[in-house]
């Protein structure tokens, strides 16, 4: 008769994972940092970790279909001229030509103008094709300058100073030489083929006050009929926002660390700046606090998905949101249709985020003429309208059973949260208490 | 001839009667006067106006000039000529940092000194110093020329692109992937005429080095991290 002992399975470690280890080894054969687009993959709080109420015996819904939900938004009231006001909420963040084929920026102009709102340039300047099919533009005025313009600075409907991203709150930008076409070079001023850095600060302006001398430049420039938004990544929220307001914007774009980026390394990405849940109340409390509040609007982006999360962001206190990812999401990246194209680069429907090395089998993140023309700029700006409009209507749906007949009525006192952390950042009661982490009483 | 006297005229009255001057306009010259450290003075021009500063500006001083012709008689602020898509800016004095910052095109002429970064991400334009430049400038200079007939700051083209340098004194250091570049005929002449277009006295292009980008930090590699 034999014996066995008995053993236990094999163990990986939970600080040295799969994935850990991997990386690992990827650095020590190839020596250079892991570079990548979109935001962070890694759990963080976030919307879904809040629930709204809904009405009560104390609480009056309204009727889905019948009674009016206003979507509407004025942003820009504070010092332009000329205000922009959009039909809902959702806007369309920036990201470049150059990170993005033409057809994608086309399809992005079109959805958005169907849908009655705002898109946004990038890093690298407008495009003709970009303000011919964009209601609603705003033009980004970025660290590197590529392709600023007065005549474009003019013929824009806002203007977004970046002063950073909740990718990389502190960092700038890198364009591999790969993506650079012969146009995107011209556009930016460089040889064709080299890695184009993008500056991570302004090269002639530091701290708020020179930014608001920078902002009274601009407004000379362009008669101030423009609105003037200043961008931050999310990580001193509430300082940030105070700063920016004192700066004289009259919008203020706050992104969390979800919020997508062309390329930059996963480091960054991963461990720099805040999640989006966590900037939010800090933003507001610095509104409110100068009593700015609804003067300066307030556009929140960073894993935005659904309206959901759009009506939790406003009831938070966010007066618009911004999308990106999703937005790409909708005109068709990471499409399972692709799969065995992203088998061959490696990866899978899903988890594809090398946009920096332009080999995009849904023909969004290149400049390939032959992977840009399989996107039908016109088909993929109707996707993006479809989703924008369910992303309006979800938010109505849930403003209105909370009894509000405007997004903007929607309120942390509509939400609870699921867990701790969540209740800490959003300052929200955790589900069945009158209590969150912060307030007194426990 | 317009005058705007700037101790009682707001600054976006000159700057509104600047912007979108119709073809054929009969008042083209302007006269600004008591800017007194003004910012964002004559920004925004987008037509072949004459403008002549008499005294001293803040920041950005004919910011995204396209067209127009600005003389500050006296010295300008941070960010001079930020931008700058074409025409010509001559400041009497000296000029502050940024001078030039981003420029696409034009000439910006500064007959005193250039303090720190100045042309940093030039992008085309031609900018002429007389007398000295500090720290850091052209950093990540595109294209366009600086020409400085003085002596240059530390790090002169760091993470240089294709920006030409042409300096007559010393260069206190140069910057990462900055190097000293053979000056051939065309580089000579180039400079000759940037110079004479800049009214620089006694100062013959021959005495002028040349430093231009080594082209060894245009795709990034590990090895060369070192550098930064």
């Amino acid at each position: 008769m034999s014996y066995h002992n008995p053993h236990t399975p094999p163990r990986k470690s939970a600080t040295f994972d799969d994935h850990t280890l991997a990386e690992i080894r990827r650095a020590a054969a190839t020596g250079i940092y892991d570079i990548r687009g979109a935001g962070t993959k890694r759990k963080v709080p976030h919307f879904d970790d809040l629930l709204f109420l809904g009405a009560s015996i104390s609480r009056y819904p309204l009727e889905g279909y019948r009674e009016k939900c206003d979507t509407t938004v004025t942003l820009g009231t504070r010092f332009a001229k000329k205000p922009i006001t959009l039909k809902t909420p959702i806007t369309i963040a920036g990201m470049s030509f150059g990170a993005l084929s033409g057809n994608a920026k086309e399809a992005l102009g079109r959805g958005a103008t169907i849908a009655g709102t705002s898109t946004t340039t990038g890093d690298g300047g407008m495009t003709d094709e970009e303000r011919g099919h964009s209601q609603t533009l705003v033009y980004q005025y970025l660290p590197s300058r590529y392709g600023m313009n007065p005549k474009d600075l003019r013929r824009a409907d806002a203007i977004e100073i970046v002063v950073g991203q909740g990718a990389k709150p502190g960092g700038g930008g890198m364009l591999l030489g790969q993506k650079i076409s012969d146009r995107v070079a011209n556009m930016r001023n460089l040889p064709k083929g080299i890695d184009q850095r993008s500056a991570c600060r302004h090269p002639d302006w530091t701290g708020p006050d020179d930014l608001e001398i920078k902002i009274l430049e601009l407004r000379e420039i362009t008669d101030w009929e423009k609105p003037i938004y200043i961008k931050v990544g999310g990580s001193r929220p509430y300082y940030d926002t105070a700063l920016a307001v004192k700066a004289g914007a009259d919008v203020v774009v706050l992104d969390g660390m979800q919020g997508g980026t062309a390329a930059t390394q996963d480091v960054f990405i991963e461990h720099v700046g805040m999640p989006t849940l966590a900037c939010i109340r800090p933003a507001v409390q610095a509104l409110q606090d100068l009593g700015m509040h609804r003067k300066v609007q307030l556009i929140v982006s960073g894993g935005i998905r659904s309206g959901a999360d759009v009506a939790k962001a406003l009831a938070l206190g966010a007066d618009a949101v911004a999308i990106g990812t999703a937005a790409l999401v909708a005109i068709g990246d990471n499409d399972s249709k692709w799969e065995e194209e992203y088998n061959k680069l490696g990866t899978t429907a899903g988890a594809y985020d090398d946009w920096h090395e332009g080999r995009d089998p849904a023909g969004i993140t290149t400049q390939d003429p032959e992977l840009a023309a399989r996107l039908d700029p016109v088909a993929a700006g109707r996707r993006l309208a479809n989703y924008l409009k369910v992303m309006t209507l979800e938010a109505q749906t849930i403003a209105r059973a909370c009894g509000k007949n405007h997004l903007h009525n929607l309120e942390p006192e509509d939400l609870v949260a699921l867990t701790m952390e969540a209740a800490a950042m959003a300052q929200v009661p955790l589900a069945g208490t009158s209590w969150y982490p912060g307030k007194g009483g426990f | 001839m317009p005058v705007f006297d700037l101790s009682n005229t707001p600054l976006r009255a000159l700057n509104g009667a600047l912007h979108g001057l119709s073809t054929g306009a009969n008042d083209t010259e302007f006269e600004v006067v008591n800017p007194r450290g003004h910012h964002a003075v004559a920004v925004g021009i987008d037509s072949p106006v004459t403008v002549d500063v008499r005294g001293s500006v803040g920041y950005y001083c004919a910011g995204m000039n396209d067209g127009g012709t600005v003389t500050v008689h006296g010295s300008a602020g941070p960010g001079v000529a930020e931008n700058m898509m074409s025409g010509t800016v001559v400041i009497e004095g000296d000029a502050s940092q940024y001078a030039g910052a981003t420029g696409r095109g034009g000439l910006l002429v500064i007959k005193g000194n250039a303090a720190s970064r100045c042309g940093i991400s030039m992008k085309g334009i031609d900018i002429v110093v007389h007398g000295s430049i500090g720290h850091m400038s052209a950093f990540m200079g595109q294209s366009g020329h600086l020409v400085v007939c003085g002596d240059a700051g530390d790090a002169l083209g760091d993470s240089l692109y294709e920006a030409k340098l042409f300096v007559r004194g010393s260069v206190k250091s140069l910057g990462a992937d900055c190097i000293e570049k053979e000056m051939r005929p065309e580089h000579l002449e180039k400079l000759a005429a940037l110079l004479e277009k800049a009214g620089v006295p006694h100062a013959r292009p021959e005495e002028f080095k040349r430093y231009g980008s080594a082209r060894k930090l245009y795709n990034f590699n590990i090895d060369n991290a070192d550098a930064y």
